[in-house]
């Protein structure tokens, strides 16, 4: 029997307030509408971070320290201290002394707030062959372990962010939510950043790190020293990386993994500083970069220290 | 006149509500998977993509390997059928509504794969220029946002345009809407060519940092899409009073045979760049064909890929196949399921291995990921029945406005 | 008659005050000593000052093998060489440089820049071994045996800390 046209309205209207009403009782349990949760809204229309004057900025970093304290129960301090004049922070890594500890990746992960679960790590230690053809990096080993490093006929490279001065990251970001700072950190602003990920396809260096899932780190392992730039804790589905411990450097301390490697052979300095150690290290000793065919120009030096 | 337009347009919507049996349980079908992506995607939503398979090594996946994909399909559906208007065969032009309303599915159902894919869906204001911080012209991304939604936008103004003047039995006025025409077969190739782009320009994926790769892009793209017309003309022939000629499909399934001839040709090219300098750029293409270091993973993919393609090129080059409606469809579908492999996941996940540190990580799309693809398969799927559902009536003289009911 | 002889004087009196001048203001020859500034070295507890037991004990310059104290000391660095190549046989608090200069254990890197003078020359730039403090500012060095024994130099290997996840571990 062929339905009336009145009975094929009433059962699209039917399906139609179904569909309607599932879809605002699902919009209603994601959207926050009480008061309580105003601070999301301050949230999702905070302006980009070099837009804001220093008020706003202000503004912000107390809201945010505010959501911290309420997350961790401890005070959460967030910084936003700018690039020091005349400074152009360069680092050297002495690829003759590392043993591939990774007492720097663990370092780094406690000083910048990285997610213990699931597991971030900024610095990736790779091993390489003695005598194998490395420059390609094909042939490396991240997940080494021995008992005891360094073993007998390998060495280690450590590879973290170079800080490129002509990033293919920034340049691939279609919301700007990375860019390179005067002092020549590459940063990510956590709070605009939209997960899209294509800054992680153009990293060559695979030092990009995204939040697959929402950080894990415990209260009492929180380093309440922050910078909203740096190691301010983060959110699910956004990118980070290292970033020079810029809450340290922009403080004249070195970053964390300089000071935490047994063996001394991580360098730091002003690069536009003559009497620097990096500067020393750049025109006493061969140094090279990774991947300096794709001009990329980063500002992390490899070298080894035997040798003129 | 605004008013008579809007009155016209709901009369025209309410044909979306009366269909048959038939209609509506295919509407029900679609709607059972676009319920399963819908829950897989608050799981999602909820634990964050880690729900998925991907992760910082293989960053992207299956999401955006459709809707690479689409993109493909969306800018064909236009490029195959808009010049008819140009060349005046006649047996295409009068077909060239429903490409563009493929176009529009298309693109929307690439527009819900980049939303699935973000990190924070919500922030995505934040990409728009002057109310976000748009990297134009910098950002291929950003490129990719104007031309994708231009694209949708011109699709649907002269969709809906052309559906004005023929639901008052009007020709088309070639003075207002031309240059729109004329504007959306360049932007076709612009929005393909700049998806093919944001891949191209990244030198640190030497996968995709080869010129090849927009003409490949655009190539493949001229095979699936029209394939997948090609079925839908058939579907929409045998459903509805819509009348197509023989000759378009035939002469559609003609310029499948260059496209696949051209996309092969191609093909051999990038396998014999790689294979015979043998560089260490090469090892994602091993990696991709033979297997690298004991992973194979996609090996048995991208070879049924290979093989279905190069059947579907047999298939559509001899018109004894190409005419024969059985080996036409199947040569169809050989094509489509051939460049969706090789244009999806078998060029998203390559790329990606061994990533930049030498690191191999075999990606495959979990349950979670197909789950939501195929829920925004639906929601495409139902998008397009409803807008033919709208335009079908309109096309075949059914409804007209100036007369006081729509005729049954 | 004696203007000749002022003037004679005022020349000499002027030739020495140029040449004190010249050569204060001169780079010295040698480096000047500077301040490096370092943890104390790592002693065992309560073995320092060695002058404690020493300066009761007469002092045997032959190359022997200590057998009644200190006997646990193999030295694994100077080939051919034994304890009072370094250490003073006359102050046992001190160690002695080859120019017969005496150094303290606060600034032993002098007894070792002897044979390891590029090392030395990278230690002052702060490039050989750990620094902390500011990059911009002060630095703390460490001591030579801060690191590195002294009686058997060579770096031990470490425990590496644990391997990264799996991203297919990853859930």
């Amino acid at each position: 029997m062929e339905k009336t046209d009145k009975e094929l309205r009433e059962a699209a209207i039917n399906r139609r307030t179904f569909l309607k009403g599932a879809t605002l009782g699902l919009a209603a349990t994601a959207l926050p509408l009480n008061k309580a949760e105003a601070s999301f809204w301050d949230a999702f229309f905070q302006k980009h971070f070099t837009e804001m004057n220093d008020a706003e900025i202000k503004k912000v970093l107390g809201r945010l320290e505010k959501e911290y304290e309420q997350k961790y129960n401890i005070a959460v301090k967030v910084g936003a201290e700018k690039a020091m004049p005349g400074v152009l922070f360069g680092y050297g890594l002495d690829l003759s002394r590392c043993i591939g500890c990774r007492r720097c990746v663990y370092a780094c992960v406690d000083e910048n707030n990285q997610s213990k679960d699931p597991q971030v790590q900024w610095i990736t230690v790779l091993r390489f062959k003695k005598g194998d053809k490395w420059i390609d990096l094909e042939g490396s080993e991240k997940y080494y372990n021995p008992q005891e490093v360094p073993e007998p006929g390998y060495f280690y490279m450590p590879v973290q962010c170079q800080q490129c001065e002509n990033p293919p990251c920034v340049k691939a970001c279609p919301t700007q939510a990375t860019w390179k700072e005067p002092d020549g950190i590459v940063v990510v602003d956590y709070n605009w950043c939209i997960g899209c990920r294509y800054c992680m396809a153009a990293c060559p260096y695979g030092a990009r790190r995204f939040n697959w899932a929402a950080p894990k780190r415990k209260p009492g392992e929180i380093n309440p020293n922050t910078h909203y730039l740096g190691n301010r804790p983060r959110y699910k589905g956004v990118v980070e990386k290292c970033t020079f411990c810029v809450q340290r450097t922009r403080n004249g301390k070195y970053p964390a993994c300089v000071e935490a490697c047994p063996v001394g052979a991580r360098k730091f300095g002003n690069l536009l500083d003559p009497n620097s150690e990096i500067r020393y290290a750049i025109e006493h000793k061969r140094v090279f970069r990774l991947k300096e065919d794709l001009n990329t120009n980063p500002k992390f030096y490899y070298f080894f220290a035997y040798g003129n | 006149m605004t008013t008579d337009l809007i009155k016209y347009f709901f009369l025209a919507l309410w044909q979306v509500f009366r269909g048959d049996k038939k209609y509506y349980l295919w509407l029900a079908f679609l709607s059972i998977f676009v319920f399963l992506g819908l829950y897989a995607y608050i799981e999602q939503a909820n634990r964050g993509l880690i729900a998925t398979s991907m992760r910082d090594q293989v960053s992207w996946g299956f999401y955006i390997s459709n809707f690479t994909f689409l993109v493909g399909v969306a800018a064909a559906a236009v490029l195959l059928v808009v010049p008819a208007y140009m060349y005046h065969f006649k047996p295409i032009k009068e077909i060239v509504l429903f490409g563009e309303l493929l176009a529009i599915s298309a693109i929307t159902m690439c527009i819900l794969f980049i939303m699935v894919d973000m990190g924070q869906p919500l922030r995505v204001w934040h990409i728009l220029p002057f109310i976000g911080k748009m990297n134009f012209p910098r950002s291929l991304l950003a490129w990719d946002v104007i031309v994708l939604n231009g694209y949708l936008a011109i699709n649907t103004l002269i969709v809906f345009y052309s559906l004005y003047r023929l639901s008052q039995g009007k020709e088309l006025n070639m003075a207002c809407i031309g240059p729109l025409i004329l504007l959306s077969i360049p932007w076709a190739v612009s929005i393909h060519t700049v998806t093919a782009f944001l891949y191209n320009g990244l030198s640190s994926r030497p996968f995709w940092n080869a010129s090849i790769l927009a003409p490949r892009f655009l190539a493949s793209a001229f095979c699936s899409g029209p394939a997948l017309i090609i079925i839908i003309f058939q579907i929409i022939r045998k459903l509805t009073k819509v009348v197509i000629d023989d000759r378009a499909i035939f002469k559609i399934s003609e310029l499948i045979a260059y496209a696949i001839g051209l996309n092969l040709f191609l093909l051999s090219a990038e396998l014999f760049k790689e294979f015979y300098s043998g560089s260490i750029h090469s090892y994602p293409m091993e990696y991709l064909y033979f297997g690298l270091h004991g992973k194979t993973g996609v090996v048995p993919w991208i070879w049924t890929a290979t093989a279905l393609n190069i059947t579907a090129f047999f298939l559509f080059l001899f018109p004894r196949t190409r005419e024969n409606f059985k080996t036409l469809n199947l040569a169809c579908l050989f094509v489509i399921i051939g460049v969706y492999i090789e244009k999806g996941l078998g060029l998203v996940v390559p790329g990606f291995v061994p990533d930049t540190l030498g690191e191999i990580y075999e990606y495959f799309p979990n349950r979670l990921e197909i789950m939501v693809s195929m829920g925004i398969w639906a929601v495409g799927a139902i998008l397009y029945t409803l807008l033919l559902k709208f335009s079908i009536p309109i096309y075949t003289g059914q409804i007209r406005f100036g007369t006081p009911e729509p005729k049954e | 008659m004696g203007y000749s002889k002022v003037f004679f004087q005022l020349i000499i009196v002027l030739t020495l005050s140029c040449f004190s001048l010249g050569s204060a203001l001169a780079e010295p020859a040698q480096e000047v000593q500077k301040k490096f500034l370092v943890p104390p070295p790592p002693l065992s507890p309560g073995i320092f000052p060695c002058s404690q037991c020493h300066q009761f004990l007469p002092a045997n310059k032959k190359p022997r093998k200590l057998e009644q104290m200190h006997q646990e000391i193999t030295l694994k660095h100077l080939p051919g060489g034994w304890c009072l190549d370094c250490h003073n046989p006359d102050n046992r608090d001190t160690f002695r440089l080859a120019n017969g200069k005496l150094v303290s254990f606060e600034e032993s890197y002098y007894l070792c820049a002897q044979c390891h003078g590029i090392i030395f020359r990278e230690w002052k730039a702060g490039l050989h071994g750990k620094r902390t403090g500011m990059w911009n500012g002060e630095k703390q060095y460490r001591l030579c045996v801060h690191c590195h024994y002294p009686h058997d130099p060579i770096f031990k290997p470490l425990k590496p800390m644990p391997a990264p996840i799996r991203p297919a571990d990853i859930k």
